[in-house]
């Protein structure tokens, strides 16, 4: 196996940010393996979504590397970085509002199929884009929903069509922002088989407050505090350890 | 990315073919048919010639419809609001007129049918150049550029003598005896169907590049920027490429503009014709492919027609606008949309008798307001221009009271009755969307 292959899917060496004087990320450093699922926690203000805009280029970083399957990402815009095989949701749902359901899952799609900027291709004919499109639309369960404008979704509906534009583009490693953040019970529960299904044999990372999704999804996690990490490892190892009870977990953990 | 199950085709393809052609893309081969016919219904057959005013309105409307349209590329398509989008249809008339006489001194051998062509080409290579800068930035601070591009060619329309002749503009002559089909072009209706072609060639192009990848990045770039970026575009290559091939079609109306005027001044670079393009497309709506198409048409009506009639047909385009952006922002093509789920669901009856009570009291006092304005003009131009105001064969003074207190009746007796009708409407409006979304839950 060459250096690249046996590359962590995410490294990280002692990243920091600082917005003016206010440091909130302070020195991470974190591999993230291949194909593994795992999840960040941190109490409120930990920085968690902060990182996850500087992996994926939102932000520049202050100092340190990062490290997408061992090629450096730091420094790169969003789109790059999305192309290198990274891909994110966001906290607060981000689809394209006014467009329909399908269209934004094509959309999903553009640019990993190659189309790149062509003005010269009509969608309408493109079997192998539409079919991959109607295939992923089945996958997360809007098939019904298909012409829709996706701003009149249910809440429920635009996470999960987040999920698939997210997945679209086949990119290996996924950053999904708490992805079942504002949902019901059951609608956490589907969300979870959801996202369980369609990451299948990728690298997922996410951020997310529901203990019992992450206990249930994570097979490694990080917890956050302050912009460091205070602890990272197996779910069973983080909740037995009493360092992230104090900080953290609280009565929760018990 | 899927699990591996098949999925049937959830929906039916689109009928191919002629008749599937004809089915879908009724109304612009109509709007078409329309264009061919009219000039004919104006026809003198005793001294065989057209209406000169019909034909000149008429081109006007052809080059509009093309200017509104490459407007919207950027104003709907992009979100993008240009308040510089004359400088392409400018300059691609100016490099027009350049090139026929080019052609005209023999330097240059173009058919005249082709010279569309350089106009847009000439329209392509300033917006690659003023694009680079401009979309760089979005939103408001894009607007705030193009503000200044526009400002900024306007100043240099002006100094610089020898591309742009100053003030006095770049005079041409059409007739330079080269054309693929033997015409001379001495006639304004050769002329106006040579803008037909144009205008359909141009608008068949520029929507079916909205079924493109870019065309479609476009939607996504104007909804929401970032999630693009995330889906792997970058949204300023996605804003650079449709503002240039935007000013590729400005630019083919320009070169229709040199035609048909032969001559272009300074003020087709202007903040005016700027400001005509946002005018048109907003009426029309920036929501429907087709909006530009119905705002350019009305505009160039009300310039037309209205301007013989009323000194003021300015303040009536300004209210209108007015009015559309407050009332209807999806502009007019937005409400016809607005109605077609009512329609689907049978329902537009319904709809009949309140937009009947709302006729009255809205011609009330649509026609108090226009009395105030005319009685407001001739006191002022009108006076000074030695006209008498007439209103409905009626010989009015502005002097007098009367007038005055019949359009204030109309004006404030219209409106109370109107503000009224509009909540009841507003009132049968919402239980008939309320039903039909019951209709659509039961679905």
């Amino acid at each position: 196996m060459s250096q690249v292959d046996r590359a962590p899917a995410l490294r990280l060496t002692d990243v920091r940010k600082s917005f003016g004087p206010t440091a909130v990320i302070m020195g991470v450093s974190l591999d993230v393996a291949r194909g593994s699922r795992h999840a960040i926690i941190g109490p409120n203000g930990a920085g968690k979504t902060t990182l996850f805009n500087l992996i994926s280029g939102r932000f520049p970083v202050s100092s340190g590397t990062i490290g997408l399957n061992g090629q450096r990402i730091d420094g790169l815009a969003p789109h790059e970085i999305n192309r290198r095989g990274l891909s994110r949701s966001f906290q607060v749902t981000s689809i394209f509002a006014r467009m329909t359901v399908f269209e934004n899952i094509r959309c999903g799609l553009l640019w990993a199929q190659g189309y790149r900027y062509s003005f010269w291709h009509l969608l309408g004919g493109e079997r192998a884009l539409n079919d991959a499109a109607a295939r992923l639309l089945a996958d997360v369960n809007l098939e019904s929903r298909r012409d829709v404008p996706a701003g009149l979704l249910s809440y429920a509906e635009q996470r999960a069509l987040e999920i698939g534009i997210t997945i679209a583009g086949g990119a290996d490693t996924i950053l999904l922002d708490e992805p079942t953040a504002g949902m019901s019970r059951s609608e956490t529960d589907h969300a979870v088989a959801l996202i369980r299904r369609v990451t299948a044999g990728k690298t997922l990372v996410m951020v997310e407050h529901d203990m019992s999704v992450v206990f249930d999804l994570a097979d490694v996690v990080t917890v956050l505090v302050y912009g460091q990490i205070i602890a990272s490892g197996p779910p069973s190892e983080i909740r037995a350890s009493r360092a992230v009870q104090e900080a953290y977990l609280g009565a929760e953990g018990a | 990315m899927s699990n591996g199950v098949a999925h049937p085709a959830v929906r039916r393809l689109p009928a191919r073919g002629l008749t599937g052609v004809l089915g879908r893309q009724w109304p612009w081969l109509l709007s078409l048919a329309v264009a061919l016919i009219v000039p004919w219904l104006s026809y003198n057959w005793v001294t065989g010639r057209h209406s000169g005013f019909i034909v000149s309105m008429l081109s006007q409307m052809g080059i509009m419809i093309v200017f509104a349209l490459s407007f919207n590329m950027q104003m709907g398509q992009t979100g993008l609001l240009s308040f510089g989008h004359a400088v392409f249809l400018g300059l691609g008339g100016y490099v027009t007129a350049h090139t026929l006489n080019a052609i005209k001194g023999g330097s240059l051998w173009l058919p005249l049918e082709i010279t569309p062509v350089v106009g847009g080409l000439g329209g392509l290579a300033f917006a690659i150049f003023f694009g680079y800068f401009a979309t760089k930035q979005r939103a408001t601070a894009f607007a705030m550029i193009t503000l200044g591009i526009g400002e900024l060619v306007t100043a240099a329309a002006i100094m610089f003598q020898t591309f742009f002749g100053g003030e006095g503009g770049v005079s041409t002559n059409r007739m330079i005896g080269r054309s693929l089909f033997g015409l001379s072009y001495a006639s304004p209706i050769q002329v106006y169907y040579l803008i037909v072609v144009w205008t359909a060639i141009a608008a068949a192009l520029m929507l079916l590049l909205t079924r493109t990848p870019l065309g479609r990045m476009a939607n996504a770039c104007r909804d929401n920027f970032e999630r693009a970026q995330f889906v792997g575009y970058d949204p300023r290559m996605v804003r650079f490429l449709q503002f240039s091939l935007s000013g590729f079609f400005a630019g083919i109306a320009g070169a229709l503009y040199t035609l048909t005027y032969e001559i272009v001044t300074y003020d087709t670079v202007g903040g005016a014709m700027s400001a005509n393009a946002l005018l048109m497309t907003y009426i029309g709506g920036v929501g429907a492919f087709a909006g530009p198409v119905v705002g350019a048409v009305l505009i160039v009506l009300l310039q037309s027609w209205v301007s013989v009639l009323s000194n003021s047909w300015l303040v009536y385009a300004g209210v209108l606008f007015i009015l559309m952006v407050t009332f209807a922002p999806g502009g007019l093509a937005g409400l016809v949309l607005m109605h077609q789920p009512i329609w689907r669901a049978g329902r537009l009856r319904r709809l009949v008798g309140p937009y009947g009570r709302l006729l009255v009291p809205g011609l009330a006092v649509a026609i108090g307001f226009v009395l105030v304005i005319e009685l407001c003009s001739f006191l002022t131009i009108g006076a000074a221009q030695g006209k008498t105001l007439v209103l409905a064969g009626i010989a009015v003074n502005p002097r007098q009271s009367a007038p005055w207190i019949v359009a204030a009746l109309l004006l404030g007796g219209g409106g109370l009755w109107l503000r009224h009708e509009m909540r009841r409407f507003a009132l049968v409006w919402t239980e008939v969307a309320e039903e039909i979304k019951a209709l659509g839950a039961r679905a």
